[in-house]
């Protein structure tokens, strides 16, 4: 009631400055909703904003996960093998895994669908009548050449491969049977033996040419070259071939492999051990050495990798290892075990290669399917696949499919995810043996042209490049940052000081870009040509300031009072102007006197590697761009020291330098801490001035004069180059997020000290 | 000097001498770039230099002194030059002689042994040129339609060497504007043509739309044939008539060659300029270089492309920063609880702004343009695949990973002005029946403005100098267009940019002719640190105005 009169009585007095009761209403609900609006929109936006930059944490994480994982296997399905009535000999999944081919004894290619066991075509070998298959060999797997020994002494050749066309749209896969060495057989044993074991390997590529291994049943080593000419306007084949007899034969021979580069054989025996041949001339090929492989356990599956450079070797325990030949100091090869794999519990009993990288299946006499990879000696999966001992395995080119044979004639399909499986801890931070090295190494090395490139991904070089960039640029930053931050803030005159502060800040601003070309094209050439120089002032400009200096106190008094206090940096100037320019100039005379008239020429005289764009370059060009930012810091841990504390140390006696070391510093020293640490933080993220003023080769050592390659160089060179996806692009994620994280906790730290100093400083 | 050293006077001076080691470090460096840089410009004199060998060989050279060296003789005779064994230190001159299709070499040291003095004549020429870089010479004679129409010896050679040069830079400039704008509009509508009917399959309408549009598209492209065939043969035309004259010249060692006027740039004679003409050549030339395309793998000719793609993407960069990080700082400093949570956000972001930026090029290259750009292709653009349209580094998401590479300084900047505004300001606004929002959007932020403003400035800066991210998301040697052009939507941020800083790098370390690139690399980094420190002493200055401003509201 009080209010309706009121405002009735308010009307009555005619016009108010306020509004309506309804429009005040109305205008403070818009108020309000004005607020909530703002309240939520802000509150919306800064978590956007957060979210946003955990993302980076976040998706980096994501990218880098695939590399933890293992492999993982899918059944998909199983049916009994096409060609149950003779035994199997090989068995291939092609690269679009559709097609899978059996090779039989009866001499039957048979090519069916992967899915189900159809039997999509047949081809019958036309073997001579009388003979019939004693042996069986296959080239490195990509080739597709296999060869069936006969028992009248005579090899058949075949290589198989498919076409891909797409009528309609739809892919259509036709395969195809090869005979590159002609439809016939081609005899290896004049005396007509049955050969009982063989190997073959043919060279595509170049002007290598083929090789056959084979075994006679009376025990006769023969090895064959042979070459194939096709006549052009007949496209008849000649063959011509060349065998030899090699003595040393082993007692009980079980399998035979030649590499690739026609070098040597190797011939297990079923007492567990390998016999090496070198067969690189020829005429002389001879046995060199007999390892034992088995330990004592008969070797009951041995292949190549691709590559054909490392055995895998299973045994009838189920240990698996892998052997290549080693050169010695000598230049004589020893096969060496490089590592072992994670072990079956069951005798292996097949081993199937991977095309493309240096893994491989292994299926042993439990049902237990293992895939391990050589260079990071990773076993991503060992599972029971089936009740039954698997006999066989094959894996497609594309690693996504593959298929395993038991004993009772059952081809069990599946898929197979395994991306990563050259990555792991010990790949990427310990020695590694690689295939064709004397020794274990750290070595990144991410890319070559060829396939069988056995991709190096350790870390190590990258970081110990990495803190060695940093430590350099730290060195050269850290004596220069401070102590201009100590005297500018203590002992400057506080003109000067209004000058300085900015520029120093000013040069943080500058783009790394530009200290970067610098650095590589003025400073680096500069210093190769005027190293007496550089060393000349390092080492005696601190002599000469304070030759300057212990000069000035003995100057007339007139002149030293002419100029205040706080000025000595100023009067010190011109002083390392000169001393600058003396070096300079002095600096070929004294590569005359000293150095045989090159000081660049006599570091490589006594053995030290010289590159022009090195650590050296590297460590006064990034200590160029962290020395803003420790001495920002610094001069503020300083400068805000609490001037009680300082004028009570002078007020008891102290001189000025004494109460800088005993009262300042320990104060300011925690700022001085983080300081430092920011200023590393800076220089183990910096990029384009270690892009730009080092060779960027990947090497492990602290030598000053050699150059380096830091994870974020290695970033930028390579990312952009890297199929999206790969295990390579995946590592140089890991190294930005290593990156990331370790900024991001030497900052954090270095800011909650900064954070305990100021209370420290409020409660003084 | 026992009790001088007690006193720690000698560390002081030491101290001192590090402050002035450091100033050295920045004066010298920044001064070092300016002279370079603004030297480049200046038109050199051609030396003349005669120069007999131990052998009693003569060579005659002619070029621009670039530098010279005082070296030990033992390093001149490791570089394979004959020097007697009594020396023991030459000096030796960096020679731009140029020539380059003639000689191979543009730039050749020289040592001082049996060098007669310098000569500077009257009748050396320099003739800039559109491939193969600087020619230098004596003229001979002009020729058209290969009749010689003024030697050398004429009074209105140089009038008419000019008049050519003059015509044939219009000729080309002609061409330029057919090539570039006609022709290439006319390509850019037939692509678009092809990505219509390439639309026409994916969606698979009714067969009379389908027929409908199939002959719109055969009818376009038939008058689009119709329009190049005329312009073709204008282009024809203008080519033919570029070929009209032929400037003979003969080089130091008196071999003669022909230069067609098409591939002329500008014709000089240095040594003949006063101080005013040369002054008057090195303002061309600086405009030149600001305003033109790059030439010659970009040794040579100007930045302008570069400069264009800097600034426009820092200025999308700044249009997504500003807003987000302003907010968000006025989040965290107004509205969050400030609690544990809030101080670990606050470091955290305050950290980020020390994290290497080439993890933002990661991030931005792995997350924005595979990821986000690679749907974005999907949905929208889904004809022009495979080829990718945002799928690829390019303008956007160069500024975007720039922008989020720069919010913590924008966050931290803005905060800061906040938390300095005196609380007596807020607590005023609020007493007088303010709401928050209110207080806040027209009390607080309009102070904070300037604090903003520091923030905005800074990460400008900061994104115009920074290159290793950009390398990874979108930042090209040699972009064929620029973002922003008169074709619909006129501002293309799908398109691939230069950048100035990626423009140093490249030239500098992954050009063919280092020598020949140095200049141009110190001049473009003279213009990217002028526009930095620049932007970075107008944040500065702004920010102790402010400082100002807030003490005597706050006394």
């Amino acid at each position: 009631m009080n209010e309706t009169t009121l405002s009735a009585d308010v009307n009555s007095r005619g016009k108010s400055l306020l509004p309506s009761v309804e429009a005040r209403e109305k205008m403070r609900k818009k108020r309000d909703f004005k607020d909530k609006l703002s309240r939520w929109g802000i509150t919306y936006a800064g978590y956007g904003v957060v979210f946003a930059l955990a993302m980076i944490f976040v998706y980096l994480f994501y990218e880098v996960m695939p590399i933890l994982k293992g492999a993982s296997v899918t059944p998909q399905s199983s049916y009994s093998l096409p060609v149950t009535s003779a035994q199997t000999q090989h068995l291939i999944l092609e690269r679009y895994e559709e097609l899978g081919i059996q090779y039989t004894d009866d001499g039957v290619i048979t090519f069916f669908e992967a899915d189900d066991g159809e039997i999509r075509e047949q081809v019958e070998l036309s073997l001579p009548d009388d003979a019939s298959i004693t042996s069986f060999a296959h080239s490195e797997y990509i080739g597709g050449v296999t060869a069936r020994g006969l028992s009248n002494g005579q090899v058949h050749i075949t290589k198989h491969s498919f076409q891909t066309s797409f009528p309609n749209d739809q892919r259509l896969i036709t395969p195809v049977i090869d005979y590159p060495f002609g439809e016939a057989a081609i005899t290896i044993d004049e005396q007509g033996q049955p050969l009982e074991l063989l190997a073959i390997e043919t060279v595509t590529r170049g002007s290598g040419g083929s090789m056959i291994a084979a075994l006679t049943a009376d025990k006769r080593l023969l090895l064959t070259q042979i070459s194939s000419k096709s006549n052009l306007l007949t496209g008849e084949v000649t063959v011509e071939n060349n065998t030899i007899e090699l003595s040393d034969v082993p007692a009980s021979p079980v399998k035979m492999l030649l590499d690739k580069a026609l070098r040597s054989l190797f011939i297990t025996d079923s007492e567990g051990f390998i016999h090496y041949y070198s067969i690189n001339d020829f005429k002389n090929s001879r046995l060199v050495a007999t390892v034992n492989a088995g330990e004592g356990s008969p070797i009951t599956a041995i292949d190549f990798l691709v590559g054909s450079v490392s055995l895998i070797a299973g045994n009838e325990r189920g240990e698996l290892s892998q052997w290549f030949l080693v050169r010695d100091e000598n230049n004589n090869y020893d096969l060496t075990k490089i590592r072992e794999f994670k072990s079956h519990k069951n005798a292996i009993t097949a081993l199937a290669p991977e095309y493309t990288r240096k893994g491989f299946l292994a299926v042993d006499a439990g049902g237990y399917l293992g895939i391990h990879y050589g260079t990071s000696a990773r076993t991503l999966y060992l599972e029971q696949e089936t009740e039954n001992p698997l006999v066989s395995a094959a894996i497609s080119q594309v690693n996504g499919r593959l298929l395993l044979l038991d004993d009772q004639q059952q081809v069990q399909v599946a898929g197979l995810w395994n991306q990563h499986p050259q990555l792991s801890f010990s790949a990427m931070w310990n020695k590694v043996w690689y295939e064709g090295r004397a020794d274990p190494e750290y070595i990144w090395q991410s890319s070559s042209a060829s396939d069988e490139f056995e991709s190096k991904f350790s870390l190590v070089p990258l970081s110990i490049g990495t803190l060695k960039a940093a430590l350099y640029a730290m060195l050269f930053a850290m004596p220069l940052a401070i102590a201009g931050a100590i005297y500018t803030a203590y002992f400057m005159s506080p003109k000067i000081r209004g000058v300085v502060k900015p520029s120093i800040e000013i040069m943080e601003a500058l783009p790394t870009v530009i200290l970067g070309f610098l650095a590589g094209l003025w400073l680096a050439p500069f210093a190769e040509d005027h190293l007496p120089a550089i060393f000349s002032f390092v080492i005696l400009m601190p002599v000469m300031m304070l030759l300057f200096a212990f000069i000035w106190t003995k100057l007339p008094a007139g002149i030293r009072h002419a100029v205040p206090d706080g000025w000595e940096a100023a009067l010190l100037v011109p002083v390392i102007l000169l001393f600058g320019y003396i070096c300079i100039t002095a600096s070929p005379y004294i590569e005359i006197w000293f150095f045989n008239g090159s000081m660049r020429q006599w570091f490589t005289d006594v053995g030290i590697t010289y590159d022009q764009r090195n650590a050296m370059i590297v460590g006064i060009a990034m200590g160029f761009a962290v020395i803003p930012t420790i001495f920002s810091i610094a001069e503020d841990a300083v400068f805000t020291v609490p001037k009680h504390l300082t004028q009570g140390s002078l007020a008891l006696g102290a001189t000025r330098w004494q109460t800088v070391v005993g009262v300042v510093l320990p104060t300011a020293s925690p700022g001085i801490f983080s300081a430092i640490m920011m200023g590393f933080g800076r220089a183990v993220g910096e990029t384009m001035i270690v892009l730009m003023a080092t060779g960027n080769s990947p090497v492990v050592n602290f030598n000053i004069f050699e150059g380096m390659r830091t994870l974020s160089a290695n970033i930028a060179v390579e990312l952009p180059e890297t199929a999206v996806g790969s295990s390579h692009f995946r590592i140089l994620f890991l190294a930005a997020l290593v990156l990331l994280a370790l900024t991001f906790i030497v900052n954090t730290f270095a800011e909650i000290i900064r954070q305990r100093l100021r209370a420290r400083y409020s409660n003084l | 000097m026992k009790t001088w050293f007690k006193s720690g006077a000698p560390w002081i001076w030491l101290n001192g001498g590090a402050v002035a080691i450091c100033m050295i470090m920045v004066v010298g460096l920044i001064g070092l770039i300016a002279v370079r840089g603004f030297g480049h410009f200046w038109p050199a004199d051609v030396a003349e230099i005669e120069i007999n060998d131990h052998t009693g060989k003569q060579t005659v050279v002619l070029g621009e002194v670039v530098r010279s060296q005082t070296i030990p003789s033992a390093v001149a005779r490791d570089a394979g030059n004959y020097v007697p064994d009594d020396i023991e230190l030459v000096t030796r001159y960096l020679i731009k002689q140029g020539n380059r299709d003639q000689t191979g070499r543009d730039f050749v040291w020289y040592l001082e042994l049996g060098m007669e003095d310098f000569r500077y004549p009257d009748t050396a020429y320099v003739v800039e040129r559109r491939e193969w870089g600087n020619f230098y010479g004596y003229p001979l004679a002009l020729q058209r339609e290969g009749e010689v129409i003024a030697t050398a010896a004429d009074a209105n050679f140089w009038p008419m060497i000019q008049e050519s040069v003059d015509r044939s830079l219009k000729l080309h400039r002609d061409i330029q504007r057919i090539e570039k704008g006609e022709i290439g509009r006319i390509s850019t509508r037939l692509n678009e043509l092809r990505l219509d009917l390439r639309r026409l399959d994916l969606r698979d309408p009714p067969a009379d739309v389908r027929a409908a549009e199939e002959a719109r598209v055969a009818e376009a492209r038939a008058q689009l044939e119709i329009d190049y065939q005329v312009l073709r043969k204008d282009l024809d035309v203008l080519y033919q008539s570029t070929k009209r004259d032929t400037l003979q010249m003969r080089m130091s060692d008196n071999k003669e060659v022909a230069i067609s006027l098409a591939d002329i740039v500008r014709v000089t004679a240095p040594n003949t300029m006063s101080v005013p003409t040369k002054m008057g050549q090195y303002v061309e030339r600086l405009w030149e270089f600001l305003s033109e395309q790059p030439r010659e793998a970009n040794t040579e000719g100007g930045i302008f492309p570069a400069i264009f793609g800097t600034v426009t993407m820092v200025f999308v960069m700044s249009i997504m920063v500003t807003p987000f990080g302003i907010l968000a700082a006025i989040y965290l400093r107004e509205y969050a609880k400030q609690g544990l949570m809030t101080r670990i956000i606050r470091i955290s972001v305050y950290n980020l702004a020390g994290v290497p930026s080439i993890v933002y090029g990661v991030f931005g290259l792995g997350f924005f343009v595979y990821f986000l750009g690679g749907n974005l292709d999907r949905l929208f653009y889904e004809a022009a695949l495979p080829t990718p349209t945002f799928g690829t580094p390019g303008l956007f998401w160069a500024s975007l990973t720039l922008a989020l590479l720069t919010l913590p300084i924008v966050i931290v900047s803005t905060e800061e002005g906040l938390a300095r505004i005196p609380s007596t300001i807020r607590q005023g606004s609020l007493a007088l029946g303010a709401t928050k929002a209110e207080t806040l959007w027209k009390v607080i932020v309009p102070l904070a403005t300037p604090a903003m403003m520091t923030g905005l400035i800074l990460a400008i800066a900061r994104a115009a100098g920074e290159v290793a991210p950009l390398m990874l998301v979108g930042v090209v040697k040699l972009a064929p267009t620029l973002p922003v052009d008169a074709t619909f939507p006129f501002i293309h941020l799908e398109r691939k940019i230069m950048h100035l800083g990626f423009h140093i790098y490249d030239v500098g370390f992954q050009s063919p002719n280092v020598e020949a690139a140095r200049p141009l690399v110190y001049a473009t980094a003279l213009i990217l640190v002028i526009l930095i420190v620049v932007l970075n002493l107008t944040a500065i200055s702004i920010r102790n105005r402010l400082r100002e401003r807030y003490r005597s509201a706050s006394d």
